[in-house]
């Protein structure tokens, strides 16, 4: 339950950040606010040899407002996202997503630029990207990039940077005005990682549905988009019959792995009943900000 | 190995110095090289809560922090809470409670509580449900643990302040 040795470097501006992460790609990884790759390493399924620490780069914590969306860097901390007004007001998902995170002396150091470069399949942060077509932001001694987040996640714990790129910022659209979002989850305990949830952001017009985003965490390699349930809809509305179908097209759409928390089959099942919840409070909000 | 580093950190308004390998948790660089005992070890992946100590301010575990990130760093330790021999209000409480048994979860329960009622705006029952089921307790059964932090923050924020949602606002709906 110790780490194996390392070395820890510590720098205080990104390039010298990125310098680093070059000399020593790939057996250096960046170290954000450490609440996944800390267990990890304590338990000795992760073996840095290096670890670039980020913590110490305060140009990387900031929340702006930039117009369309909000620029929000990588180091800025769940906690901080939390208690954030800008992101409550315009970008209410992300706030929903925040609150299911781990607890709060979790929400303390955890980061959204760690936690999305986690890639952890449970994760309320991916889902919430997802769904909301964020836009990632990655930087390297080569330059900068910016990558979509349908494109960002590759597989169980995976992301497609590059082991010299370094997650910088994410651009979070603004919610439409009128619209609602939420995000529901299923866990035996508060805090622990979710069986099944689903983030959900809708906007209506009288009862029809004029834009919805929907995206599960929990029920595959990765954060899924629930294209399938968002045409269900958009075309059919929210009576129960169109919400029973977009729950049952988003169960299928879902390819979750059995463990001892819980069956495949289950799941499964609950990725239909999130989606329905998570419609159901989404829209419930959209009509009361309407 | 990797060579040993200096460490200065202030720990409950003394300044202490000693050395750590980049490996070393925090919590180990206190206990061990500091030896401030008075904050307990658990599970070591950040589940149980009992290390649970204040760092510039906001609770964080001390299982998930290297030693070498807190250099400079102001901490807020258990050992901290009494003053002239005379307990904290809130281990007060904890006492008239029956809120610890064996006394293991204690310190991360103390440190945990004091963030949550010092630095959150929602004191309602169900928020500080929420709040303190980030810490383990696996004797007591929580509800002293629970009583006593609510009448702690009813000291602080007044009665009015500690009503309302007994839920936890949503917070753990499906």
């Amino acid at each position: 339950m110790k780490p194996a040795s390392f070395d820890h470097l510590l720098p205080t501006s990104l390039h010298e950040a990125l310098e680093m992460l070059n000399t020593h790609a790939p057996d250096a990884r960046p170290l954000a606010g450490g609440q996944s790759l800390v267990p990890m390493m304590n338990f000795r399924l992760a073996r840095p040899t290096v670890l670039v620490d980020l913590n110490r780069i305060s140009d990387l914590a900031y929340i702006s407002d930039a117009g369309d969306h909000l620029a929000i860097g990588a180091m800025t901390r769940e906690r901080t996202i939390e208690n954030s007004g800008l992101v409550r007001t315009a970008t209410p998902l992300l706030y929903d997503a925040t609150l299911h995170i781990g607890h709060l002396p979790i929400r303390s150091r955890g980061t959204i630029g760690g936690s999305l470069s986690n890639a952890d399949p449970a994760a309320e942060y991916p889902a919430t990207v997802l769904a909301l077509d964020a836009t990632l932001v990655a930087q390297s001694v080569r330059g900068e990039r910016t990558i979509s987040a349908a494109e960002f996640f590759d597989g169980v714990m995976t992301t497609t940077l590059e082991p010299d790129e370094i997650l910088t910022e994410i651009r979070m659209p603004k919610a439409p005005p009128g619209s609602g979002s939420a995000l529901v989850e299923i866990s035996r305990r508060h805090g622990d990682f979710a069986l099944a949830g689903v983030a959900a952001q809708i906007t209506l017009d009288g009862n029809s549905v004029t834009d919805i985003r929907l995206a599960a965490c929990g029920v595959g390699p990765g954060p899924i988009r629930l294209a399938e349930s968002e045409m269900i809809l958009r075309e059919r509305g929210l009576s129960d019959d169109a919400l029973a179908a977009a729950g049952g097209a988003a169960a299928a759409a879902t390819d979750p792995d059995g463990d001892v928390h819980a069956t495949a089959a289950y799941r499964r099942k609950l990725a239909g009943v999130m989606t329905k919840r998570a419609v159901g409070k989404a829209a419930a909000r959209a009509r009361q900000s309407a | 190995m990797t060579a040993k580093r200096s460490i200065t950190v202030i720990v409950n308004g003394e300044c202490l110095t000693g050395e750590a390998e980049p490996r070393m948790l925090l919590a180990d660089f206190l206990r061990d090289e500091l030896r401030r005992t008075g904050t307990h070890v658990g599970c070591e992946h950040g589940v149980c809560g009992a290390c649970t100590i204040i760092i510039d301010g906001d609770a964080v575990r001390s299982c998930l922090m290297f030693a070498v990130q807190a250099d400079g760093a102001e901490i807020s330790t258990i050992e901290g809470l009494a003053t002239n021999g005379e307990m904290h209000p809130l281990q007060k409480l904890f006492s008239e409670h029956h809120a610890l048994q064996c006394g293991f979860c204690t310190p991360g329960m103390l440190m945990t509580a004091i963030d949550l009622v010092h630095n959150s705006n929602d004191h309602s029952p169900g928020a500080i449900r929420i709040g303190m089921s980030a810490a383990l307790c696996r004797c007591t059964g929580y509800v002293g643990i629970i009583d006593a932090v609510m009448e702690y923050a009813r000291q602080v924020h007044g009665d009015a302040a500690v009503t309302g949602d007994e839920t936890g606002g949503g917070r753990n709906d499906g």
